[in-house]
Order: C-alpha cells, then sequence, then structure tokens
C-alpha cells in the first residue's frame, strides 16, 4: 500500500494548505447545544474556528482524488468507503454527466471526508461547531427559537430527495457560512459521539447495557426536531457509509485571517 | 417502527480532535496484500502498557480479540475484560493460545503506559496474549469509526461509550461482533472458537 493518511496530534496549526478554499472565522463562546455538555444542561463552550464558507464540491473532490489516487472510488479500500462512494461520478476520475462540478460532493465516506479535509490542512468540523454556524441565520448568530427558522429547516427534510442537487452558493448566513441548510447534509468529525439511544439501563438489565459513563441525559431543547433530526441522521450512519445527500466541509482551529 | 418513548442521550464535553496529515510510509512490506476490508489498514499507531510501539496490524497473522476501554472507568470496562476474558476461558489450550487480545484507550490523556500496566495486573490478565494499548485522540476516533463504537469525552475526563467487543480474523477483518457484556454471546462464542480451532 502506499503511504497512507493517517492522523498527527500536533501539526494541524503549522501545515500550509494545498490550496486556498475559503474559509470564514467564527466566534465561538458559549453555546446552548441541544446535546448539553452535563447533567446541569450547562452550555458548550467552543474555541473560535473557522469554517468553509460552502461545501465541498465535486470539482474540488475530484482535484482531490487527482493528487491521492488512493482516494479513487476504484482503487479505495472498502474499510475506508462501501461500494456506493462516489457513484454518482461518470468514471473514477471523471465527473461526468450526472455530477456537476459546482454542486456539493455526496457519497463520500467520513474517512474520505477526513481525507480530503486533511490535503487541505484542516479538519472535519465537530458537531457542536456545525450545530453553532448552523443555529444562525442571515441576521442573528442564533435563530433557533424562531419558528420561521424551524419550519424552513423542516420544510426542506420535507421535499423529496430525488431531485437533483442544487449548486452550491446559497445565501450566506449571519456568520457568512453558506448552504448549511437547505443542500446536504453533512458529517461532522464526532459524527460517532452523538450517542443517541434509548437508555437501555432502564429496562433494569445488565446485559443490555449500552453506555458506560455518568449516564445519559435527555436531550435539551427536544421540541427543536429541526436540529435532532440531523442528530438521529449521523448517529445511524458508519464511518464506510455514503448517501446520496450526504457531504462535507471543513474547519480549522483559530480564528485566521478575518472573515 | 418501535421508537423509544425518549430518546435519551450521554452528555459531553467538548473534545476536540485535532487533524492533521502526515505521510506513514508503510515499512512492513506486506500491506499491499491486506484485504480492503481490512481494520488493519488503518496503519494505527499504539503505544503498549509497557510503553513500546507497535502498529494495530501487527497482530495480523492470527485472530483478534479488540475492544476499547479505559482504565478509569468504573462499570463497564472491567465488564468488557472480565467478557473478553471468558471467551477466552471456554477454548481448549490450543485455541486459547491462538488468540490475541488487544484493548485500545479511549482515554489518550490520561491512560498512559504506567496506568495500563496497572490495569492489567488488577485486572489478572495474561500479558502473553493481552495487549493494553493508547493512541493518540485522532487515533482513537478512527479506530472507534472503523468498529462502529460511539463514544463521548466527559467534562470528568471519563468518557461514556458503547461497550463491543469484536473478533478480527487474522487479516484484520471483522468477523463477529457482539455488544452483549458479561456471559458472553453464544453466537460470538462460536465465531471465537471456530477463528481459533486451527492453527493459521
Amino acid at each position: 500500500m502506499k503511504p497512507l493518511l493517517c492522523l498527527g496530534f500536533f501539526s494541524a496549526a503549522f501545515s500550509a494548505p494545498a490550496f486556498a478554499a475559503d474559509y470564514a472565522s467564527l466566534p465561538g463562546g458559549t453555546f446552548a447545544s441541544v446535546l448539553p455538555a452535563d447533567t446541569n444542561n450547562a452550555d458548550v463552550k467552543l474555541a473560535p474556528f473557522r469554517l468553509r464558507r460552502e461545501p465541498v464540491t465535486n470539482a474540488e473532490f475530484l482535484a482531490f482524488v487527482k493528487t491521492h489516487p488512493d482516494w479513487r472510488r476504484d482503487r479505495v479500500a472498502r474499510v475506508f468507503a462501501e461500494p456506493r462512494y462516489l457513484a454518482q461520478w461518470g468514471a473514477a476520475d471523471i465527473l461526468g454527466a450526472d455530477a456537476k462540478p459546482d454542486q456539493p460532493v455526496t457519497q463520500v465516506s467520513w474517512f474520505a471526508a477526513q481525507a480530503f479535509c486533511a490535503s487541505e490542512g484542516a479538519r472535519l468540523p465537530t458537531w457542536n461547531e456545525w450545530e453553532f454556524a448552523a443555529a444562525a441565520d442571515a441576521t442573528r448568530a442564533d435563530a433557533r427559537s424562531d419558528p420561521a427558522w424551524r419550519a424552513a429547516i423542516l420544510n426542506w427534510y420535507a421535499q423529496p430527495s430525488s431531485q437533483p442537487l442544487a449548486n452550491i452558493g446559497g445565501a450566506a448566513n449571519f456568520h457568512g457560512v453558506r448552504d448549511l441548510h437547505g443542500l446536504v447534509w453533512e458529517w461532522v468529525d464526532d459524527f460517532n459521539a452523538l450517542l443517541i439511544a434509548s437508555d437501555s439501563r432502564d429496562q433494569n438489565d445488565p446485559d443490555r447495557l449500552k453506555f458506560c459513563g455518568a449516564g445519559a441525559l435527555n436531550l435539551r431543547d427536544r421540541d427543536n426536531y429541526a436540529v435532532l433530526m440531523r442528530i438521529a441522521m449521523l448517529s445511524s450512519l458508519k464511518a464506510a457509509n455514503t448517501t446520496a445527500n450526504l457531504g462535507f466541509r471543513c474547519a480549522r482551529d483559530g480564528i485566521g485571517e478575518g472573515p | 417502527m418501535k421508537i423509544p418513548v425518549s430518546l435519551r442521550i450521554a452528555f459531553a464535553a467538548l473534545a476536540m480532535a485535532f487533524i492533521t496529515v502526515v505521510a506513514a510510509a508503510d515499512t512492513r512490506g506486506r500491506a499491499d496484500a491486506l484485504p480492503g476490508d481490512s481494520i488493519y489498514r488503518l496503519d494505527l499507531a499504539l503505544v503498549d502498557q509497557d510503553g513500546h510501539g507497535l502498529m494495530l496490524g501487527d497482530r495480523r497473522g492470527g485472530p483478534v480479540l479488540i475492544a476499547m476501554f479505559y482504565t478509569s472507568c468504573p462499570y463497564m470496562c472491567p465488564l468488557i475484560v472480565e467478557t473478553a476474558k471468558r471467551a477466552e476461558r471456554s477454548l481448549d489450550e490450543a485455541a486459547r493460545a491462538r488468540l490475541r487480545v488487544v484493548l485500545v484507550s479511549f482515554d489518550s490523556a490520561r491512560d498512559t503506559p504506567p496506568a495500563l500496566k496497572a490495569a492489567a495486573t488488577e485486572r489478572h490478565v495474561d500479558l502473553a496474549r493481552w495487549t493494553l494499548t493508547r493512541t493518540d485522540a485522532a487515533g482513537v476516533r478512527r479506530l472507534a469509526a472503523a468498529l462502529d463504537v460511539q463514544y463521548r469525552a466527559l467534562p470528568d475526563g471519563g468518557f461514556n461509550h458503547s461497550g463491543v467487543l469484536t473478533l478480527l480474523d487474522a487479516e484484520g477483518r471483522i468477523v463477529a461482533r457482539t455488544d452483549k457484556l458479561g456471559d458472553v454471546d453464544p453466537e460470538f462464542l462460536a465465531a471465537v472458537r471456530k477463528a481459533t480451532s486451527t492453527p493459521h
């Protein structure tokens, strides 16, 4: 096998991006996640971070595949991506008629998304970072309590998924980030940390114990279906899975040069 | 579809994994022949209870029981260890000698080799067959992803996690998996017996 992507701990802040993707700077701070940070429903604390303004496109992912041929659909190891990986492309290195350059790339696994972000000196956002960015509307950093914000997202969920995906470039939100809602679902780094499950200890059957630790909690803000549906979807995925409506964008630590 | 009356969830501290890429040249030579669905393709670098570096793929060549745990875990992790020990004990001596057990800690911050060593002693595991290991936070995330293990860092430094035992074949492919702890799932045990029944 060729030299393979793997993960280091310290060099992210120092590695130069392979090409200049456009990132917005987000301030972080305390944030009322639907997944509370502790048993007292504490807010989560987010360091400042940067987030790609738009999801990764077919054209960008094609460029990545050409320079990282281990991620071609005809070469990728099955442990990293299921057979439907990039199935919408015309060939392993050709987008073809059904995959437009400016559409968000979909049919990508978590491992593939992670490798792409690493190739530009970035990483996948955490759930809390994604949730923070996606809480905004055009004028407010946190529009989640607005019924109109929720209704717009739920309306998107209700659209049939048989339509071709639109190109990236929807309206920018408060942070200058586009397409967080209304285009594709997106991988997050800690998709396998969201732990949606019935608390099996309620069944009083230690053989069925699922989770170790201080205890499962109720979700906060459980009427926020717009957000909870996304958590439920992410929790149902395995890292090699791909779907026709699941793409990603990348994130970086720190403040950067400003928006 | 049956939906639980309440969706419940474990809570988390914010565990930021700093992800980047480093080229890891594969020096073992045989990796080209690894099957595409082998977990060993992760090229996961570990450190064992004696402070020795190893690759997860070094266990290639025989069946492996692998699980994720952390040493300060009060309840479930001892149960994971105990379940693995029960699976071992149910094998005859020749079969037991063919099986290796690898535990990988969720706790990159605190599970140092001495902590792993102390846990091995406390749990009376045979280090001739067992290896207790740690990796970095990004490695934990990737291994958990590959093994379909869910986990979440807690504010007190602990973890919520699913308890899973996975059986790998000689090439690192997943052949069986169980989240039934305590008494060993009979189907899982049958898979372990089969995998260890003949030399590889």
